[in-house]
């Protein structure tokens, strides 16, 4: 079973990286673009019961693929 | 010259990816007469008699994931926390910080700095408010500490801020060499201009600024000497 786990800064946490990527492409002319938000995928497969798998899956984003400090995440069978 | 920290027997842990270890042996063999003991990153237990612990700077496993996001889950770092569970004395420096965070050491997380740039030049470091050992060595001026990072923009929400000025737990902010804080002091964009901060029970210190990189006058600073030694005095 493929999961995917998508984990962004919280919204009050200033996206540097978006941030650079907005103004740039800002820079070539599109200014209808109001806004860059960078994401990270991991993609996991994982073995065993679906359930397992899940809570497995929801174990791994919350402890160590996001940082509960700065980020959420979501997860998604894929 | 003899050091009265001369017996003190702290413990240098490496992680495939550490580069201030080095300053970190040369700094406490040449301030205090102290040889530190080196723990690779997979040992499972530390050498004997340890009275403080040293995480260096750095880039440990390339920063993967996350800065220190990996070296948190290495077979060392169970020790680590265990000893510093029993009130053990932990000096986490830039990567050591991140790494600290990481562990859930220290509360908070280091982010990617504001300016986007990896800065590398001299910070000077206010003392804030609070009783830790720290506080009460260092306090009343302040330090020229060189920088260098690309992640250490130190974030917590709100609460968690309210918790450390309530518990007296910032330790160094950016500021000017008067120690005046203002928005043109604050290289990384970090909260409230944290540069470093200290546990609940005062033994845990992580910083982002480099104590061993300014311990000689040589060098263009030796302000660090006196933090490494209030690190020292922590561990009795």
């Amino acid at each position: 079973m493929n999961y995917e786990v998508i984990v962004e800064l919280k919204p009050e946490v200033l996206d540097t990286q978006g941030r650079a990527i907005k103004e740039a492409l800002q820079r070539l002319g599109h200014h209808d673009l109001k806004s860059v938000k960078v994401t990270k995928r991991f993609v996991l497969e994982i073995d065993g019961k679906e359930a397992d798998a899940e809570k497995l899956v929801k174990k791994l984003a919350e402890e160590h693929l996001a940082n509960s400090v700065a980020e959420t995440f979501q997860t998604k069978r894929l | 010259m003899t050091s009265k920290f001369g017996a003190t027997r702290i413990g240098l842990v490496q992680f495939p990816g550490s580069n201030c270890d080095a300053d970190c042996i040369d700094a406490f063999k040449r301030l205090f007469q102290i040889d530190l003991k080196l723990i690779w990153h997979e040992e499972t237990s530390l050498p004997s008699a340890l009275s403080g612990l040293i995480l260096p700077g750095g880039f440990s496993y390339g920063d993967y994931l996350r800065s220190g996001a990996l070296a948190s889950i290495s077979p060392v770092m169970q020790v680590v926390k265990a000893f510093a569970a029993k009130g053990g004395s932990v000096l986490g420096v830039c990567n050591g910080f991140q790494i600290l965070t990481e562990s859930h050491l220290l509360p908070g997380a280091l982010l990617k700095n504001d300016s986007r740039k990896f800065i590398c030049e001299y910070a000077h470091l206010a003392v804030a408010p609070g009783e830790s050992l720290y506080h009460r060595k260092l306090k009343d001026r302040t330090y020229k500490v060189p920088i260098a990072h690309g992640e250490g923009r130190y974030y917590v929400g709100a609460e968690g801020l309210k918790k450390l000025q309530a518990n007296g737990q910032i330790l160094f902010q950016y500021g000017d060499e008067a120690g005046v804080l203002s928005a043109d002091t604050n290289p990384n964009g970090a909260v409230a201009h944290i540069a470093g901060i200290v546990s609940a029970n005062g033994r845990v210190m992580g910083m982002m600024p480099h104590p061993e990189r300014a311990s000689s006058e040589f060098l263009g600073s030796a302000d660090g000497t006196s933090i490494l030694e209030a690190f020292l005095e922590t561990v009795g």
